[in-house]
């Protein structure tokens, strides 16, 4: 048997492999780096696992800024994820300017891109999962969701892109989130047609509140000579977070008495190593490995957070593997005698400039793209600024969105919602329809203009802050505040629901917000049925256009303390 | 557009309003069934099992689970609605499980509390805090 101290010597091993320490000069930045580099791995044990999740649809290489705020709290204060910048550097003993530090962290990313280009690409994602099936030709690879969303070619043809992507991908399972805002009748016709398993042990069905019957709860693999367990677990929060209405017949929650009961069912038929494709979030996942017994492996997706290295509670593994397609998670595992008896990881940065497209891939997103390119790539126009969402608070592509609102829907205050997904764009890049529909693409995007009360603005911000910073992580839905547009404020991360907002202000006028008067406020992604107004998409390239080159100002409206 | 109050309730990015108001003077309603309930008696814990969600996926009908091996009975609070008596099931000496399934109201972030008598005559009790909220923007 293994003992817990060969465990954890094991996961030293594992760290001690990344090689993210090397300094790089930025001129001869990508002439260093290789392919061979990045898919460098000793191949360890008899199975291997690769995950990829939160691709949001982005089938080219793109930029993606890591955010320099997201704080954590309660239990997860300072821990990671919620470690950012020269402090995560620091954390993993990464150089400044190292190819770790602009794939992993904040901080001189606009001169750093410059240096190392643009990242992810699923045809260069094909080449990783190639080569590491060349090496392993049983491993497992999985999807952990948000795959149909994101992108101006997942909007107009309804997820079909991805899932054709995908399928010549050829994942072994997969779990879900934003799928559902396709409507779940349009998600079942994509599910009952996948050729690999659709997975979700806390997908129930809504009426009768029993396991859904088109996904399965897990699915067990013959790997390596072993039997591996693959649960899934769908985002539990998605009838809160996402219009329900869209999907009535379901019903999810994390529901880990559920999740206890099906380790134990695949335990008890045979399986000797369990792995959970999660869309719960990091912390949320964290919390469920120490509620959970028998899970060796949770693959975490959701918040969108890339460590280079697994963080241990108790005896599972949990591996976080980013998004936006930046990078893939390559798991080997030594399973014998009926447990798992150690691990090596690597997360791999999908540097685009220097890992080759792979041909099939390449041809298959050529042909998705090809009735859409000359609408998608029309110029609208250019930026002087790195434009990102990444951020607890706000981010610049966000504060462009809020100012068309403002402008477009001649509002007095804007609301812009705190999701995490949507690549960067660097100074000097042009905006094209594409980069738009990147940070905006949704079924449910109509910009509404409305009329709300002080009080009641005050009454959202409290309610959207308890659902990123209560104290434990099941009541967190794993986004950010929702951004505000000509409206400042102060929170206080370390206070209760209720009181954590304060110094509310109207920025246009620097007088505080009245409970008792009416604003006119524009917004969008409302998750109520039947929201009227225009596409966000339109109302932001209406406004770009209006601006010819787009420039940000330093964003001071929301001050934080209680950290 | 139009909005109104109600249908403001459900904006992106927005929230339930009038959730955590005015629970002091329920929280004490429940106090008073719990006590009605025990007669004071001494409530343990443990041996209760009860399963609700940590945010409802509906506030208007929320699906709670409760139960407890020996029970004679459950009382199922909910201590945050004006009206916190939710149901009291009642378990004969024949009843193959001692427990139930049903869905709750809740007006509002509360928690949900079963009270179970023994068949010894002891108390025991389990509480679940359930949040209700209409807003988040998912990741």
């Amino acid at each position: 048997m293994i003992s817990r101290r060969d465990f954890l010597q094991m996961g030293m091993a594992a760290a001690a492999l990344y090689g993210g320490t090397q300094p790089w000069s930025r001129v001869a930045a990508q002439q260093s780096l290789t392919q061979d580099q990045l898919l460098q791995f000793d191949t360890f044990g008899n199975v291997s696992l690769i995950h990829i999740t939160d691709i949001h649809a982005q089938l080219k290489p793109i930029f993606f800024r890591e955010p320099s705020i997201n704080l954590g709290v309660g239990g997860n204060k300072g821990a990671v994820p919620h470690v950012t910048g020269a402090d995560f550097r620091k954390l993993y003993g990464i150089a400044d300017g190292s190819p770790s530090h602009y794939a992993l962290s904040s901080g001189d990313f606009s001169a750093l891109a410059q240096a190392y280009g643009r990242v992810g690409g699923l045809d260069r994602v094909a080449t990783v999962v190639n080569a590491i099936r060349a090496d392993r030709p049983d491993a497992l690879l999985l999807d952990g969701g948000d795959t149909w969303h994101g992108s101006y070619t997942c909007y107009h043809t309804q997820g079909q892109d991805m899932v054709d992507a995908m399928n010549v991908l050829r994942p072994d399972a997969m779990t879900f989130h934003w799928e559902f805002t396709l409507g779940s009748g349009r998600v079942a016709e994509h599910v009952e047609n996948l050729p690999f398993a659709a997975l979700g042990q806390n997908i129930f069905d809504a009426e009768w509140d029993e396991p859904a019957e088109l996904f399965k709860p897990y699915q067990l693999f013959e790997r390596g000579g072993t039997l591996v367990a693959v649960i899934g677990q769908a985002f539990p929060y998605m009838p809160i977070a996402n219009p329900g209405w869209m999907f009535p017949e379901y019903s999810f929650g994390i529901r880990d008495e559920n999740m206890q009961a099906m380790v134990d069912e695949v335990r008890a038929a045979g399986a000797e190593v369990v792995v959970c494709l999660s869309h719960n979030g990091f912390d949320v996942d964290k919390k469920m490995a120490g509620r959970v017994t028998g899970l060796d492996v949770i693959l975490s997706g959701h918040t969108h957070d890339a460590l280079p290295e697994p963080v241990l509670v108790g005896e599972t593994i949990i591996c976080p593997s980013g998004s936006n397609g930046k990078f893939v998670t390559r798991v080997d595992l030594d399973v014998r005698d009926g447990r798992m008896m150690g691990y090596r990881t690597k997360l791999i940065p999908i540097f685009s400039d220097v890992i080759t497209p792979d041909a099939t891939m390449a041809a298959e997103i050529d042909r998705i793209r090809a009735p859409f390119e000359a609408e998608m790539s029309e110029v609208i126009g250019q930026s002087d600024a790195t434009l990102y969402r990444r951020g607890n608070f706000n981010g610049t592509w966000d504060d462009v969105i809020c100012d068309a609102l403002i402008s477009e829907r001649d509002a007095e205050i804007a609301l812009s919602p705190g999701v995490r997904w949507g690549p960067s764009i660097v100074p000097g890049q042009d905006i094209t329809r594409e980069d738009i529909w990147n940070v905006t693409s949704m079924t449910y995007g109509e910009a509404y203009r409305t009329e709300m009360s002080g009080e009641f603005l005050k009454v959202i911000l409290e309610d959207v802050a308890d659902n990123i910073f209560n104290p434990d992580p099941y009541y967190q839905q794993g986004g950010d505040m929702v951004r505000t547009g000509g409206l400042g404020y102060t929170i206080d991360v370390s206070q209760p629901q209720g009181s954590r907002i304060s110094n509310m202000t109207l920025l246009s006028t620097g007088e505080p917000i009245d409970p008792a008067r009416n604003y006119v406020v524009a917004g969008w992604a409302s998750v109520n049925e039947g929201t009227e107004g225009p596409q966000i998409w339109d109302v932001v390239e209406n406004h770009i256009k209006k601006m010819g080159t787009v420039t940000v100002s330093e964003n001071n409206s929301v001050e934080v303390i209680g950290v | 557009m139009q909005l109104t109050r109600r249908n403001m309730l459900a904006l992106s990015g927005g929230a339930a309003a009038a959730t955590a108001l005015g629970l002091p003077a329920y929280a004490s309603a429940a106090q008073d069934a719990i006590a009605a309930f025990t007669g004071g008696a001494d409530l343990a814990e443990g041996a209760v099992t009860l399963t609700a969600p940590e945010i409802a996926e509906n506030g208007n009908t929320v699906p709670i689970e409760v139960s407890a091996p020996g029970a004679a009975s459950i009382m199922l609070l909910a201590d945050g609605n004006p009206t916190p008596a939710v149901a009291t099931f009642n378990f004969g000496p024949l009843s193959p499980s001692r427990g139930a399934a049903t869905r709750v109201r809740l007006a509002g972030t509360q928690n949900v509390i079963a009270i179970a008598k023994m068949e010894d005559g002891t108390f025991q009790r389990a509480s679940a805090e359930v949040k209700v909220t209409i807003g988040g923007c998912g990741g």
